[in-house]
């Protein structure tokens, strides 16, 4: 199904196609590779990174869509408990009898959702979609330095997609699980539900296997494998990213004159290679727990369905170490490529340059550097030194200070200028105002004596939903509707997209705003029934309004995707640049040709946001425009090369 | 509503955009520089490069970056492994399996055939260069049966890999740099096949030349990263403590 989708529309994306411009320059010994002709190479096995990131952006849609699914399901066993949705008996006799959700049904969509959303939605989309398409484009590259490894890792990425959805059926469903592969892969599986652990999969629950109860087999063992082959993917993204920023920039593309965006995909890529080796280590290290009889993470002595476990001395604690020291850096991994595009969309909407581009950078990286530091913060109450705990605590609190850099030089790209409010700058917009929401609790959760008290409630859901779920959330619709001329040719349509952002926006804040209280009179997270808790009768309206807040917002979220499927074959034409915007994707035809310039090589003379220059004839200036200086020396023929070069327009200058 | 103020500026301005970018500017085209967002370096960047010209670096870069990750990941599990160390009660160490002085000198002499492989490559001398990479890649080889037979040893002394924490780890070790070391063999038979392949090109190609001398060094920084990994694993493993 998933290959189907990506079929269609990759084949909306490269019908302009043409063939580049046969050059004579390159000499009869130069390969010189044209576009592939058949339709698996094209769409399926393509090499192109146009067509990976539309791939990678299509995962991220179905992904998200199921995860959003699952959230809904939440919501309602939560605020309707004796509901009865009949479709879930029959795919899970055991988990939902009578199509009743049952406490361990809801554990493993917690699970679920949170796997799902975390890994394959926010890291694919963000950084394999938006940045697999634009990267190469917006520093003048004709692909990544490594097309095939690119390739690979989207498909790597799509075997671990099927293995985690394969995890909830060897797991829940009674045949599959205990066929002769789901025995192999853990004892076969409860039968009730999908694998139960959260989306941390803390041991020893994790590590035990079946004897630990429902949703420890085979689902479990599969779920781990499913993260470990993500850890693969990402890691081959990540390598090709940085060698491509660093190597494979255009003429005149110094650093300094990237994109934002390009900034934020090359922080992000080196975040993801240095944080998803320590989480593969840290999955093979479970799976020998689970499979081999190692005590890695189990404890000695440690007494389990009656039955005294052999295991001795190992430590649950070293899993969350290591666990968090990527789990954190992961969180910047979703919210980074957002911030770089929403950088990006502010200032050209507000018609204005960045505000402060340097610190921009910086503040990126530091934000980037800082991430590895802190991960105890999500350990304060595991038991920790007092003085490790403030020393976790005091960086965490450091990192206000670079976030707090990016949203003032956002309200400063702002100021003043000349807004146009397009549904991309809506998005944008809206992702700085849940950024502030979400991150200020931050500040709230960083302090271990109020996190001792916070910990595991509805306050830390509330903070992390905004500033990591949603906000990066908004930042791909952002990049959507703000690329989405760029990549298919057409516009998607303005109204549907105003109809999609405000219930959206103001939906979002209708589910998170009551959860910070619901988390301060103490509701835990993670549990599927509150009733017996007398104490937390008082917030049932709440319940009640968070719940009728998700089902409109995720109702809201279909008017996007028609109007995603609708506008590629409906939608207005767009031209190469409808957004008058400056930079180097805007030069090409929409979408782009095969080898992104049409064999020339562009030449850059400025920075990205060169919006409303004094005396220029336009608001906005490409950066391949030239300016006065290199205009002057090419009357004196010493830019000769560069004249032809910087041409968009196909022809090819070279001799 | 603020966001009935929207303009859609797309219908009105495709057309003109496209005749904007990057034409007219050898007369009026020529614009001043704005708002100080020129880069420091003017000239930086990608440099005077032709689209079928091969950069050399990327290789390396590549080689660099994937070597980072492997580096994190063995750093992970050294913490893991100096933490559980720390508990001592059910700790017990063994001794070096004998067979493991023999891969470390397998491994070690290796990575010096491999540099005289790339050196002979940068002297032209083909030849050579094929002689060294055979004889690295049955290096290597001997290196992995090494390890094998090390491996049998200790399971005929009754020590598997749940037996303890440190065997655990020893055997966890070993077969992650044994799995990245056959990484490294699938590399050299690479670059060993395109010896063979080579013949049929011109030897007067100096891009093939600067591809194929590009790739024995990656090659080269994989395997001999390798080789410093095995010791440091050796000495983590054995003389820690």
């Amino acid at each position: 199904m998933e290959e189907a989708t990506a079929a269609t529309s990759g084949n909306v994306a490269v019908t302009e196609t043409h063939a580049p411009v046969e050059t004579s320059h390159h000499g009869p010994a130069a390969h010189h590779h044209g576009p592939p002709t058949s339709f698996i190479r094209k769409y399926i096995f393509s090499v192109d990174h146009k067509v990976i990131g539309i791939q990678y952006l299509l995962l991220a849609i179905f992904s998200a869509f199921v995860g959003m699914l699952m959230s809904v399901l939440m919501r309602v066993k939560l605020t309707w408990p004796n509901s009865s949705i009949t479709i879930l008996e029959t795919i899970f006799p055991q988990g939902a009898p009578g199509g009743q959700m049952t406490p361990e049904f809801y554990l493993s969509l917690v699970t679920m959702h949170g796997t799902i959303m975390v890994f394959y939605v926010l890291t694919t989309a963000p950084q394999g979609g938006f940045g697999n398409y634009f990267l190469p484009i917006q520093i003048g590259a004709e692909d990544m330095a490594f097309p095939v490894l690119n390739m690979l890792s989207f498909w790597v990425t799509f075997v671990g997609l099927v293995v985690i959805i394969a995890a909830v059926f060897f797991e829940g469903n009674q045949a599959l699980g205990t066929s002769a592969l789901g025995m192999w892969l853990g004892g076969g599986g409860s039968g009730t539900v999908g694998p139960i652990g959260g989306w941390t999969g803390y041991p020893p629950l994790s590590a035990l296997g079946k004897i630990a109860g429902p949703g420890q087999g085979a689902g479990m063992s599969l779920w781990i494998a499913s993260i470990a082959i993500f850890c693969v993917a990402s890691l081959l993204g990540a390598l090709n990213f940085i060698t491509t920023m660093l190597n494979m920039r255009t003429r005149g593309m110094s650093l300094m004159r990237m994109p934002l965006t390009c900034w934020s995909w090359f922080t992000t890529a080196i975040l993801a290679l240095l944080s998803f080796p320590v989480l593969l280590a840290a999955g093979v290290l479970l799976l020998l727990d689970r499979h081999a009889g190692t005590s890695f993470f189990i404890p000695g002595g440690l007494v389990v369905s009656d039955q005294l476990l052999p295991n001795k001395g190992g430590s649950p604690i070293l899993w969350q170490h290591l666990f968090w020291f990527f789990g954190h850096p992961e969180v910047y991994i979703a919210i980074l490529p957002g911030m770089g595009l929403t950088s990006h969309v502010l200032s050209t909407f507000a018609r204005k340059p960045i505000f402060g581009y340097r610190a921009m950078v910086f503040a990126m990286f530091a934000i980037g550097l800082l991430g590895f530091f802190v991960w105890g913060h999500h350990m304060f109450i595991s038991g920790m030194d007092p003085r490790t705990g403030m020393a976790f605590s005091v960086l965490t609190l450091s990192i206000g200070v670079p976030s707090a850099i990016k949203t003032f030089n956002w309200i400063g790209t702002l100021w003043g200028g000349k807004i146009h409010f397009t549904v991309p700058m809506l998005f944008a917009i809206g992702f700085v105002s849940l950024f502030v929401a979400g991150g200020i609790t931050g500040l709230v959760l960083g302090q271990t004596t109020l996190d001792l008290a916070m910990h595991d409630s509805y306050f830390v859901l509330a903070h992390f939903h905004l500033v990591m779920g949603v906000a990066a959330i908004f930042g791909m619709f952002a990049g959507v509707y703000f690329w989405f001329p760029k990549m298919f040719g057409r516009m998607m349509n303005d109204t549907l997209g105003y109809i999609h952002f405000w219930p959206t926006f103001i939906g979002v804040y209708c589910i998170f705003v009551p959860m910070h209280a619901m988390g301060i009179v103490g509701m835990p997270r993670r549990y599927s029934s509150f009733e017996e808790y007398v104490f937390l009768a008082r917030t049932e309206p709440l319940v009640l309004l968070v719940t009728i807040a998700a089902l409109v917002t995720a109702a809201t979220q279909f008017v996007f995707l028609f109007n995603f499927f609708w506008s590629l074959f409906k939608g207005r034409k767009a031209g190469d640049n409808p957004w008058n915007a400056t930079t180097l994707e805007w030069t090409v035809s929409s979408p782009p040709p095969f080898d992104n310039f049409g064999g020339v090589v562009p030449v850059v003379y400025r920075g990205a946001y060169e919006f409303s220059v004094p005396g220029a004839a336009e608001d906005y200036t490409m950066q391949t425009e030239p300016d006065a200086e290199s205009a002057a020396a090419v009357t004196h023929g010493e830019l000769a090369q560069g004249e032809q070069g910087s041409s968009g327009n196909g022809h090819d200058g070279h001799h | 509503m603020v966001t009935m103020v929207i303009t859609s500026i797309s219908s009105s301005t495709s057309e003109q955009t496209k005749s904007t970018p990057g034409i007219g500017w050898g007369g009026t085209g020529a614009r001043p520089n704005g708002n100080g967002s020129r880069g420091p370096k003017g000239n930086g960047g990608g440099g005077d490069r032709n689209r079928s010209d091969f950069s050399p670096q990327q290789y390396r870069i590549g080689m660099w970056v994937v070597l980072a990750a492997v580096m994190m990941m063995f750093a992970a599990l050294t913490s893991a492994y100096v933490f559980r160390a720390d508990r001592t009660q059910s700790w017990q160490s063994f001794d070096v399996p004998s067979l493991m002085w023999v891969s470390t000198a397998l491994i070690l002499i290796s990575s010096v055939t491999y540099e005289m492989a790339r050196r002979a490559l940068k002297k032209a001398q083909s030849a050579a260069y094929r002689t060294w990479l055979i004889v690295s890649l049955l290096l290597g080889l001997g290196f992995l049966v090494s390890q094998l037979l090390a491996w049998q040893q200790l399971v005929a002394q009754g020590i598997y890999l749940a037996t303890n924490p440190h065997s655990s780890f020893f055997y966890l070790l070993t077969a992650l740099h044994a799995l990245h070391l056959i990484l490294g063999v699938f590399g050299l038979s690479y670059l060993w096949l395109r010896t063979l392949q080579r013949v049929r090109h011109d030897r007067a190609d100096r891009q093939g030349a600067a591809k194929e001398q590009a790739r024995a060094d990656a090659m080269g920084i994989y395997w001999h990263f390798m080789d410093g990994l095995w010791v440091y694993l050796f000495a983590l493993l054995f003389l820690w403590r």
